[in-house]
């Protein structure tokens, strides 16, 4: 019978690994789609980058009491993933509860830490169900979260309460089996939380509560094959992407925006200076700026893979709070939806400018870098925005007329105001008059 | 003060004389043109001259950095501007470059270098500021001792380039009492005219955001908001009317209040 549930046990790991593998090749692939962006000086500081805001939840302390949660959360991710390598080698081995022997009663600490962490998850997820749609936080009922992202963001607090669950069952039933004597189940010792459940499941029969704790242990690690991949399609990839998109992060001051070396040569050859180092091959320029995904840079789309759309940037923008259509999290989602529709071969025809994103809402940016501030793994929907910007001013002369006059005058009057660059220095004859 | 004249050579006129300067003070669009802000320039120039800085402006020879340019997209524009600036700026051979405008510093001090632009340059708060700690900056107090003033944080000075601290520590030097907004430092509520914006009309939207701010800044009771930017000034000026307080509550650069409270 072992064999058997060994047998089954590979195979019921090995399609959602497989299904896994493919989807990470295939969001990897749509990411490549962008514009090369060297992110790859100063090694020490992007460790620091990753090590502090993804590994160390940084910026997420500035709201104390979901960041608290979100740790919980977060700790519970890391450290119940050791409890589930004893599921793996059981699963693999036909075993059960393989280190219980070896580990003594250091076995029942670990345990209980689990259940206490699992505990902890539980109350964390209980409290965003509730903050997502009985307290409905303003952030989460934005436009832009109407439909799927709503769901997406409940489904994964569903489940992962209903893994903890799990845990706590099988670990119930577990501990009636053992006082119950039955041969097999290994002393674990008193588990504090499960524990509770015991009066419910002392009123079942052996072979119920046998088929009640195999159960639990399936639903939780077929659960969590499950949820990995899920985790692929969802908003839930910031897991595992806020650790290189903190490494590969903008490393510069927040105000520099990044300059654009094929119009650097094209400058210099209209103002007759010499253009260093002529690329040998001059690669092709295609457009400036961007008006589809691909023209953005591949940390651009890894960003918008990255999003969690917690909203904390929207909550912060000057723009949106205004009640201007600019949202920074939208414009994460659309550029994820785009990027996914191209990488699927559809949406010939379409746009990320246009078809998702439009000039009303670039337009509105101010550039403050509230958004780029406020996001807690360093996503900067201000890079996309300025891209679109480009698009529109430099390849469809399409700005909004009055910043067309704001350049004419800054070509003819070296201002952005139409006065004369002769009066520039007017005030300081205002200077002598004053001072009399 | 009154004694001695008052003076803002150019680099040009000392460059005849065979002087050159110490300190560049970029004047900026808005501290050459707008009527209010020229006000900023000339209190700067005052303390200039008060502490005896050998500085200079190019005077009618400066031009726009290209940041509102560069903002809302058009990098041609401001890669000219750019380097038409930068040759100059080497012509000269300016080392170090002060100015009032966080825009004007933002983009001379970060984004000049990839163009070849290398200088030292510091916003006149943080000038100001090492002023006042090596001495040479005597501040009276005076006028605004104990008064109630808030701090409006520029978005170019502040989350562009982390400067959050000189201002304030300015402020504290006139003995005010300084209240924080509810927003301020790295979550400062932007004025609404950085990016470009205020060369354009705001997008539809069911407040203006120069107006949200000035809510924010008048619920401190304030009687002054300190700015240190020329865009933050005509934003909060023009909210400060629009809410009709401006009898009540003055918008001030830092430089004006310095200027006052000089010894």
């Amino acid at each position: 019978m072992t064999l058997i549930t060994q047998v089954i046990f590979v195979v019921v790991m090995a399609i959602p690994t497989y299904l896994i593998v493919k989807r990470i090749r295939q969001i990897r692939g749509n990411i490549l789609r962008g514009k090369p962006l060297d992110r790859s000086d100063q090694p020490a500081a992007r460790w620091k980058s990753m090590l502090l805001v993804a590994f160390g939840q940084q910026k997420m302390f500035k709201k104390p009491i979901p960041a608290f949660l979100h740790l919980l959360i977060y700790v519970g991710f890391l450290v119940i993933n050791l409890e589930v390598m004893e599921f793996m080698i059981d699963g693999l081995l036909g075993t059960h509860r393989t280190f219980a022997p070896y580990l003594g009663s250091f076995y029942n600490v670990a345990m209980n830490f689990f259940e206490f962490l699992a505990l902890g998850v539980l109350i964390s997820c209980v409290t965003f169900l509730i903050r997502r749609n009985v307290i409905k936080v303003p952030r989460f009922t934005k436009p832009e979260m109407k439909g799927w992202p709503a769901m997406d963001g409940n489904l994964i607090l569903i489940i992962e309460i209903a893994l903890m669950m799990a845990i706590f069952k099988m670990n119930a039933a577990d501990q009636v089996l053992q006082a119950r004597g039955v041969e097999g189940y290994h002393d674990t010792g008193r588990l504090l939380i499960s524990s509770s459940l015991i009066p419910i499941f002392n009123l079942f029969g052996t072979g119920l509560l046998v088929f009640t704790e195999r159960a639990a242990w399936w639903f939780h690690i077929v659960g969590i094959m499950a949820f990995a991949l899920y985790v692929t399609y969802s908003k839930h990839l910031h897991i595992f992407l806020a650790f290189p998109n903190t490494y590969y992060s903008n490393l510069n001051a927040k105000g520099k925006i990044q300059n654009m070396d094929a119009v650097t040569n094209e400058v210099k050859s209209m103002l007759g200076l010499p253009v260093e180092a002529a690329p040998a091959n001059p690669e092709e320029i295609g457009r400036f700026g961007a008006k589809d995904a691909p023209d953005l840079s591949w940390k651009s789309l890894m960003e918008s893979y990255t999003c969690t759309e917690c909203g904390r940037c929207t909550a912060e923008c000057p723009a949106n709070l205004t009640g201007k259509t600019l949202s920074p999290r939208k414009i994460m989602m659309d550029t994820r939806d785009r990027i996914e529709e191209i990488g699927q071969g559809k949406g010939e025809g379409k746009s990320l400018l246009g078809d998702y994103i439009t000039k009303e809402e670039i337009n509105a940016c101010t550039s403050c870098n509230a958004c780029t501030e406020a996001c807690p793994i360093n996503i900067d929907p201000l890079a996309i925005i300025l891209e679109m910007k480009r698009y529109v001013a430099m390849e469809e002369s399409g700005s909004p007329a009055s910043w067309n006059a704001m350049f004419a005058n800054i070509e003819t009057n070296f201002a952005p105001w139409k006065f004369a660059p002769s009066d520039r220095f007017k005030w300081a004859e205002e200077l002598n008059n004053e001072k009399k | 003060m009154s004694e001695t004249t008052i003076k803002a050579p150019t680099v040009a006129e000392l460059q005849s004389k065979g002087e050159s300067p110490e300190i560049l003070f970029w004047v900026g669009c808005a501290g050459s043109f707008d009527d209010r802000y020229k006000r900023v320039t000339i209190a700067f120039t005052k303390i200039l001259n008060h502490l005896g800085v050998n500085f200079a402006v190019l005077g009618p020879e400066e031009s726009c950095t290209g940041d509102p340019a560069r903002r809302a997209g058009n990098e041609f524009l401001f890669q000219m501007q750019a380097m038409s600036n930068i040759q100059l700026l080497d012509m000269y051979q300016v080392k170090k470059i002060v100015t009032a405008c966080p825009h004007c510093f933002n983009t001379l001090k970060n984004e000049y270098p990839d163009l070849g632009g290398n200088y030292e340059v510091i916003h006149h708060t943080t000038f100001l500021q090492e002023m006042l700690n090596n001495g040479r900056l005597k501040i009276a107090g005076g006028d605004y001792k104990g008064q109630k003033i808030t701090y409006h944080d520029s978005c170019y000075l502040g989350r562009a380039n982390g400067v959050y601290e000189a201002p304030r520590e300015l402020l504290k030097s006139l003995d005010a009492d300084l209240v924080e907004m509810k927003r301020c430092k790295t979550k400062g509520l932007c004025c609404g005219a950085g990016g470009g914006q205020m060369f354009k009309d705001a997008e539809k939207g069911n407040k203006e955001i120069n107006i949200a701010r000035t809510e924010e800044a008048l619920d401190t009771g304030a009687k002054v908001i300190a700015a240190a930017c020329p865009f933050c000034m005509t934003m909060m000026s023009d909210g400060v009317k629009n809410k009709e307080k401006e009898q009540d509550v003055k918008v001030k650069d830092i430089a004006e209040l310095i200027q006052e409270s000089m010894g």
